[in-house]
């Protein structure tokens, strides 16, 4: 029984600096040389690629309906037959007619992080008519601006396609300046 | 067509992980594999192991009780001195007791049931040597359990089933190591953030947010966390969040990750024993099972939300997106809920709580099974084996003789060991759901109300006592009651399934060959493959087709009503 005590710290020790410190730190040390941008978050002058942002008014597409709050990262967990959902799809729904806009289902549900950073091509379309009200643009060139923005899934099969809301808006912001809508 | 295309790009790199991951994993344990020597031996030496000298089922188990208690203490330590200790860019404070109990249990036994979120409670120290630790060594001891229980079945006369410190230290340095520096890697690549720097602060000029954002040490633990059948994540929406699991490629190397080493462990299992075909039995049992969850989980959640169409929304052409990431959709976020719960993963891509009721019955059922679709690292091997030993009883009652299982006599004493193995984990659960559906502590927490809610407490238990650790996460248990009760729960899941396998093992090595004859009930056919899926399906169901009715099955059938 004692020495399996002895033989279980030494053994649990060994492990802590192999793994708990040598394993996390070389991995750091490798993304931080070859990955910088990745390893750090993404990060460009306007946020993070991969954290959600909250977006309102009929000036800029809008990604999901989620929290966005990088600290506190994670669902509603609001069940399929949910009351407290059904309300807050109404809300969500009502909002978007006054917007003038057919929400798709990706637009009135949260995703399951909270900090969503996309929305399906069919969603960013359906705002199209909106963003094109509200800032004198011709829908045909926001439709092109869109479908410039979508990542199709990876490899050709992998996940689904979407629309970084970020990029897209940074791509807005741009082409309502008058650049190039690349 | 994309999924199937997934599906078939699963199948392929899983058969391939079978044969090449399963023939390495034999070398290993035979000791044939030494590339990492220079890091080996320094520890037997400084343990004092020799790596010669084998033990007897006792001794095995006693090594593994003692270290697992031994780690349970030290994670415990390690969390509840968090301020003391470095790589604390936030400042957190201790975790509270009842806390650091739950989740020093939980990483350990291999469950990662997290009553945290990582966030604001788990400094980088805490997330790497305390919780990332135990993400490599609990698997170890998973695998550990399930090669004694493999050499018992293989081992003719023999009193030791190898050596415990030998078997974890190879299965970490050999197995778990290695692939975990190249995916880490890998993860990275695609937007994993791996980083010592606290949280980041960023302004968008464009509609004038600011943002604080969490980073830290994730992509080294995030595939040890997969790899392991772990699950528990950095932050709190585990493999939902974008730094965890950034792409459609991450979200589909997480899957392979969770369940290559379960599939070729049955490789492993063959070759020892010295007839692949009876692996590809067992595999053939776990495919089964695995795929028609997977298509009950698929044909669920692409019905629309029925909170969401009750709101008004006319058409839900994806099916249910409440929860779902963009850019994985809903066929890969099912299939990488079926893979989390039917090995004793847990982690999450999606929020489970919100799937729709058929969808959550398939959540359900993989653990209802007792995780052995393919099962976490190891456990899902040792935990299908007294299954197919009982299949073998049961097959050996009808045509009447002595049932054998590769060549060894099964009698009451292997019957009773395997039985004891297999109702642990529904005892488990069963009384701790019905205390806690019964007293204010145990229904409080609770975020969704009607059958949702009993789902809540019921999925807690269930999960926590296959160590699966995932969660219909809207129970808010970090409570001292789901605290406490949870850690009794995931330590009788663990321990009071691993001892009588070893036991198993150790009389299973004991016994003599008996030489096969025309009356030996063969166990590699289709006839045995479906009696142990009868086995499984049978015992999961009777167990469990009550709870299960009362949540998932009557939410289904409860059209146009909504609760709360």
């Amino acid at each position: 029984m004692l020495v399996q005590l002895r033989r279980s710290v030494i053994v649990a020790i060994s492990f802590a600096v192999l793994l708990g410190l040598a394993y996390p730190l070389a991995i750091t040390g490798i993304a931080q040389v070859g990955f910088p941008a990745q390893a750090n978050g993404s990060i460009g002058v306007n946020g993070s690629a991969l954290i959600g942002q909250a977006w309102s008014g009929p000036d800029w597409f809008h990604g999901r309906p989620d929290a966005y709050d990088p600290m506190a990262s994670g669902p509603t967990n609001l069940g399929p037959r949910s009351a407290v959902l059904e309300r807050h799809v109404g809300a969500r729904l009502a909002a978007w007619h006054r917007l003038g806009v057919q929400p798709t289902e990706q637009l009135v549900t949260s995703s399951g992080s909270g900090l969503d950073p996309d929305i399906s091509p069919a969603s960013a379309l359906a705002q199209v008519p909106m963003v094109a009200r509200a800032r004198h643009l011709s829908p045909g060139r926001l439709r092109n601006l869109v479908t410039s923005e979508v990542h199709g899934r990876q490899l050709g099969f992998l996940g689904a396609p979407y629309v970084n809301v970020l990029a897209l808006n940074e791509a807005l912001a741009r082409l309502a300046r008058g650049g190039s809508a690349s | 067509m994309a999924f199937a295309l997934t599906l078939v790009a699963l199948v392929v790199v899983l058969a391939l992980s079978w044969r090449y991951l399963g023939a390495y994993l034999v070398a290993v344990y035979e000791g044939r594999v030494r590339w990492l020597a220079f890091l080996e031996r320094p520890i037997y030496r400084l343990a004092g192991v020799d790596p010669e000298a084998e033990q007897s089922w006792q001794r095995y188990s006693l090594s593994l009780l003692v270290f697992s208690g031994v780690s349970i203490l030290l994670t415990y330590a390690l969390l509840r001195l968090q301020r003391f200790l470095p790589l604390d860019p936030q400042h957190l404070g201790a975790v509270t007791p009842a806390l650091a109990w739950n989740t020093a249990v939980s990483f350990v036994t291999n469950t990662n049931w997290q009553n945290y979120a990582g966030e604001t409670t788990m400094s980088y120290f805490s997330q790497m040597v305390a919780l990332a630790v135990q993400n490599f060594v609990s698997p170890a001891v998973g695998m550990v359990v399930a090669i004694a229980l493999i050499r018992g079945l293989a081992r003719r006369s023999a009193r030791t089933i190898g050596n415990f410190w030998v078997d974890l230290v190879r299965s970490v340095l050999y197995v778990l190591l290695p692939i975990s520096v190249v995916f880490a890697v890998l993860f990275v690549s695609q937007g994993a953030v791996q980083t010592l720097a606290g949280p980041a602060h960023v302004h968008d000029a464009l509609n004038g947010v600011t943002q604080v954002i969490a980073r830290g040490p994730v992509a080294s633990q995030e595939v040890i966390k997969q790899l392991g059948t772990n699950g528990g994540g950095f932050f709190g929406a585990n493999g939902a969040h974008p730094f965890e699991n950034p792409t459609g490629l991450t979200n589909f190397l997480s899957i392979v990750l969770i369940l290559c080493i379960p599939v070729a462990l049955t490789y492993t299992f063959g070759k020892m024993v010295g007839s692949v075909r009876q692996g590809v039995a067992v595999l053939a049992v776990m495919t089964i099972l695995f795929g028609a969850w997977l298509a009950v989980g698929v044909v669920g959640q692409k019905e629309p939300n029925p909170a969401v169409a009750a709101a008004g929304l006319p058409a839900q052409p994806q099916g249910n997106t409440e929860g779902i990431e963009t850019r994985f959709g809903v066929d890969s976020s099912v299939l990488y809920g079926i893979a989390s719960t039917q090995t004793s993963t847990g982690s999450a891509d999606s929020a489970y709580d919100s799937w729709n009721p058929l969808g959550g019955l398939a959540l359900m059922a993989g653990m209802a099974q007792g995780d052995v679709t393919p099962g976490g690292v190891g456990s899902g091997l040792y935990t299908i084996l007294p299954s197919a030993i009982l299949a073998v009883f049961i097959g050996g009652l009808m045509v009447g003789r002595t049932p054998e299982y590769l060549g060894k006599k099964i009698q009451a004493r292997e019957v009773k060991l395997a039985a004891l193995a297999v109702l642990a984990m529904p005892l488990a659960v069963l009384v701790l759901t019905g205390i806690a559906v019964s007293i204010h502590a145990g229904t409080a927490p609770t975020l969704n109300k009607g059958p949702q809610g009993f789902g809540e407490i019921f999925y807690a238990f269930l999960s926590q006592g296959n160590n699966n650790g995932s969660a219909f996460g809207g129970l808010a248990s970090n409570t001292a009651f789901y605290n406490v009760t949870g850690g009794l729960d995931m330590l009788v899941g663990r321990f009071a399934v691993i001892v009588p396998v070893l036991a198993l093992a150790g009389t299973l090595a004991a016994k003599s060959a008996v030489p096969a004859s025309l009356g030996t009930f063969r166990t590699d056919t289709p006839l045995f493959v479906g009696l142990v899926i009868g086995v499984i399906v049978i015992v999961g169901g009777l167990t469990f087709f009550p709870a299960l009715s009362l949540g998932p099955i009557v939410e289904q059938l409860s059209h146009g009503r909504l609760f709360g």
